[in-house]
Parts: structure tokens; sequence; C-alpha cells
């Protein structure tokens, strides 16, 4: 069993042993997992402030993750919400339709998008890649499932003392199901760390690029440099892992509850 | 007169709030759902009818609408004798095998898993890794690995007495089992947390009663852990087959379908027609024929779900 664990992070130790090492030692054998020679500073300042604006694209990742995560939960729970504690005409007609979108794979509609972003003006802006990543169906359903859950009686009681749907929304659903919205925000902020179609279709500046654009830019362009793409694909994996690794129960109970996927 | 509206009124007005409230509830189901109904009905259901439109065109974006040509089956008709369309189905087909050796692996590790008394979350977080790192980035670190000359796969091959040892991504016939064996470790956690939630789901008296009647491990697997999971087995093979199907950053950041197209997918040459060559009519017939795949996986697991599960 640890032979198997160790054997599955072996790529990431290569790759980490790699981007502390000067060009030359990269590809040593023996492997030299513990490098003898350092030059960890000199190989991230290089990728940092080098031609390729790490920083810029760092920001712009926060940037639209955080966004993207922000409106998609604020959507998602309301629709979420009317979906199973409200009792409107056409409910179940609507839920076809928001069920039917969830069939269709994204590639297959990526042209039209293109096109409809170009005639909006979105195209080649943060706000269009963020209403990319905001609606989709998928966090209706999960966070749904989290609502109907909840005990009638709380609502009923509210609805008695007179409180209408905004009110028992924000003030009772929204804070006994906080857990999962906290799960789903963590999910909704991995998937749009690690996009990297909808930035390459959606984006054409160099200012604008996420990071998953720029260490494969980075990487296409630096050519031999091996050891500066190593610290560069580092560099974009590591704030995701220390995520994980703070909300890992959260993304691994809604992993395993939803059995969700991106 | 009076009379009789004093006589009605109250039965009129119970009527008229009875109807207001249910109005206002209306308005307040929409007012929820309003949102991201706009927001599915612009970038989702109006795409996927433009795509079905434009699948019967000879079009590109960058023309104008008016040079836009419909020309019926013709882009089918032409697709069925693309041979690099072929190619890239053929091997979208040969990645569904991706799917079935993944959940092998994670069921067999979420048993072991399972069992552990210390560092069982340690183990979770380990074979997660690769699911939540970025696919551009295990894409980059595992074109070096793989480097055919200074590589370390190879050099370690050397090493142990291969003396020529397979160029993995830049030869035709291993380019396309290199790329499903980084797919087969990408997915392998995701398949792992859900087995293992299944597994502990699993009522304990039915490993007790087998205790007693002396069933061997082997047995306690293929007689209740196996049938007992085979719900979740049965959908982590379907949503695994639709994101096979999906497979695109993968494709596109380690090969570009190279060589020679052994690696290419549907959704990388979609990409290609519609945005290198810019035929948006022949690249949206594609797009249908891949959402027609999906459909029928999504078919299949309608149908399936009764057949399959049994416990």
């Amino acid at each position: 069993m640890l032979l198997a664990g160790i054997a599955f992070v072996l790529p990431f130790a290569w790759m980490i042993s790699a981007s502390f090492k000067p060009e030359i030692d990269v590809f040593n054998y023996p492997i030299e997992w513990i490098p003898k020679h350092w030059n960890v500073y000199e190989n991230y300042r290089e990728v940092w402030s080098g031609e390729h604006p790490f920083g810029v694209y760092y920001w712009n990742t926060i940037k639209v993750s955080l966004l993207t995560t922000l409106l998609s939960v604020a959507v998602s729970s309301m629709a979420a919400y009317g979906f199973s504690h409200v009792d409107f005409k056409g409910k179940n007609a609507m839920f076809l339709l928001v069920l039917m979108t969830f069939m269709v794979p994204s590639y297959s509609i990526i042209v039209p998008q293109f096109m409809i972003f170009r005639w909006l003006k979105l195209f080649d802006s943060h706000l269009g890649l963020i209403l990319i990543g905001s609606f989709s169906a998928l966090g209706t359903f999960m966070l749904r499932q989290f609502f109907l859950g909840l005990h009638k009686d709380y609502l009923e009681a509210a609805k008695l003392d007179g409180a209408g749907h905004a009110r028992i929304f924000l003030r009772i659903a929204i804070p006994l199901v906080k857990p999962a919205l906290a799960t789903y925000a963590i999910l909704r902020f991995i998937w749009t760390w690690n996009d990297y179609a909808n930035p390459l279709i959606f984006l054409r500046s160099d200012r604008l690029a996420t990071i998953q654009l720029g260490i494969q830019k980075f990487a296409s362009e630096s050519g031999v440099y091996y050891s500066l793409i190593m610290a560069g694909t580092v560099s974009a994996i590591l704030p995701l892992i220390l995520i994980f690794i703070v909300g890992q129960k959260q993304v691994i109970e809604g992993i395993a509850m939803g059995g969700v996927k991106g | 007169m009076d009379n009789k509206i004093t006589k009605t009124a109250p039965r009129d007005r119970a009527a008229r709030t009875r109807s207001a409230a249910k109005r206002k509830e209306t308005l307040s189901g929409y007012l929820f759902i309003g949102p991201m109904l706009l927001g599915l009905t612009v970038l989702t259901v109006i795409p996927t009818i433009i795509t079905f439109l434009l699948s019967f065109a000879d079009w590109s974006f960058i023309a104008g609408v008016d040079k836009l040509k419909w020309t019926g089956f013709k882009n089918f008709a032409r697709l069925v004798d693309d041979r690099v369309f072929l190619v890239s189905l053929k091997n979208n087909l040969i990645l569904l095998l991706v799917v079935p050796i993944q959940l092998i692996i994670s069921l067999a590790l979420a048993a072991i898993i399972d069992k552990l008394v210390y560092f069982k979350s340690f183990f979770k977080i380990v074979f997660f890794l690769p699911y939540i790192s970025s696919i551009v980035a295990v894409s980059i670190c595992f074109q070096l690995l793989f480097q055919p000359s200074y590589g370390p796969i190879n050099q370690f091959l050397r090493a142990i007495g291969v003396s020529n040892p397979p160029t993995w991504l830049a030869d035709i016939r291993y380019a396309l089992p290199s790329v499903m064996a980084i797919m087969v470790w990408v997915g392998i956690g995701f398949c792992l947390i859900v087995y293992l939630a299944a597994l502990q789901s699993i009522p304990k008296d039915l490993y007790e009663s087998a205790d007693i009647d002396g069933a061997g491990t082997w047995t306690r697997f293929s007689k209740i852990t196996f049938p007992m999971v085979s719900p979740t087995t049965f959908f982590l093979l379907v949503t695994g087959f639709i994101s096979s199907f999906k497979a695109f950053d993968i494709i596109k950041v380690l090969t570009e379908g190279r060589p020679a197209y052994s690696t290419s997918v549907v959704t990388y040459y979609l990409y290609t027609t519609a945005f290198e060559n810019l035929k948006t009519g022949y690249a949206s017939s594609m797009a249908l024929i891949l959402f027609g795949f999906v459909l029928l996986i999504t078919l299949f697991q309608m149908y399936g779900q009764k057949k399959w599960v049994n416990y």
C-alpha cells in the first residue's frame, strides 16, 4: 500500500525536485531526488520575474476563480431553493429543461458560445469567462439535494410567522446548508482554477491569461529550460494543493456524496 | 343587492387571496430560478440550437451571415469519409478502456484503504492529488518524464537492461497507451473516493455473517463487496465514459494529436476545425455527433440502471 502511494506521488516529487535544480542536473541518472546542487531561488525568480508575467497570470486566475465561485454559488443556491421549496407553475418543466442542459457536452457548444460572446462583446474579457463558469446545472442539482434534506417544519414555521421566501432563503435555508455551500464553493474554485479549455477559447490577450494558459505558453516558449518549466508548473499547482489540504474534508465529502465531476 | 355581496364576499375574498398567493408564489419561484434559467438559456440552450442548425450548413463565422449556405446532410456525408475524424472517433472509443482499468485499480485500493486503521486520510489525499492538479501542469510534467532519450522513465528502463525502450509519446504505437496511462493515474483519486464512501455504507453484519459461515477474503469480496458496490460501479462507469468523450485538455497540451493523428480525439479535431481552420459548419456537425454519443451513453444509463445494479 505504501509502495503504491509512493509510486503515485513520484511524478510530483520529480517535478518539485527538478524545479529546485540547476538546468544541467535535471536529467541526471540515477535520479537525484534530493538535488546535489540547489538552484531554487534563481529558478523561481527567473519564472516570476521573467518575460512571462506569472504575477499577472496569478492575479487573473485568483480574480476569475473567486468571482466565478461567488456568482456560481449565488445563482445555484437561489435556483436550488426555488426548485426545492417554492411551489410554482411550470416547476417540473423548468427542472426538466435544466436537467437537459446538463446532458449537453460543453465542447458541443463552444462554437456558438464563441459567436454569442463576440456579439455580446464578452469575448476576450474576464466577465465572459466568469459567466461561462458560473451557469452550470451541476451546482443546482447538488445544492437542491441539500435543500430538499432540510426539515420542512423550520421553513413552515417561518412562513406562518409571515416571512416571505426571500427572508426564509437568506435567514433560514442558507445558514442551514452552509457546509454544502462550502463544499460546492471549494469544488467550483478548484475547477475554475484548473480550467484550461475556456480560457483558451474565450481569451486572447496575454495580459488577461490565466495561470493554465500561462504555464502552457511558458512551457512551449521556454524550449529546453526544463527546470524553469517545472518551477512554473509547481507554482501553478501549489495554491490548489494548499487549498485542498485545508479543505480536504469538504472536498472529499462533496465528491463522495454527490459523486460530482466537473 | 347589498345583502348578496355580503353573502358571497368572504368566499370570494378567500378565493381571491388564494389565487393571489398562488400568483405570488409563482412569481417568487421564477425570481429564484430566473438568473440560472437566463444564464442557461443564453449559454447552453441557444448554443445547442445553433449547433444543431449550423451542422447542416457550410459557413465560417468570420464570414457574414449572408455567406451561410444550407447544405443538408453534406457535412455528415463528408465526416464519414474524413479519415482524421474516423481516427479521432476510434481513439475516443479506445479511450473508453481507461474507465474499467481505473475502476479495477481504485476498487482494489479502496478495499485496502477501508481496512486501514491509521493513515486513512493520508492515503486519500495522496491518491487524490493528481485529480486536483491541473491537467496542464500534469501533461507538461509527463512530457519530460516520457522524454525518449534522457527522460527519467527511459533512463530507468535502460538501467534495468531494456536496451531499446519505446519512445512513448513520439511513437505511433505507444502514444495513445501513454496518454491512457496518464488518464488512469489522474482519474483514480475520484473513483477511489466514491468507492470508499460506498464501502462504508455496506452493513457490517453482512461481513459478520460471512465470517460465521467461514468465508475467505476472496469470497467476501466477490459475494458481498462487489455486488454491494455495483450501483457505484455503474455510476462511475457511465460518468467515466462521458468524461472520456470530453477529454481535450490532455490531448491539446500533451500531444496536439500527434504523432500522425494517433492521439487525436473528436473534441480536439473539433477545436482545430472550428478555431484554426475556421470551418464552423463542419465543426458543428462533429459537435452534434459528439452530443449524440454522450446522449447514447446517458440513455444506456437510464436503461441499464435497473439491469446492472444487483443486490
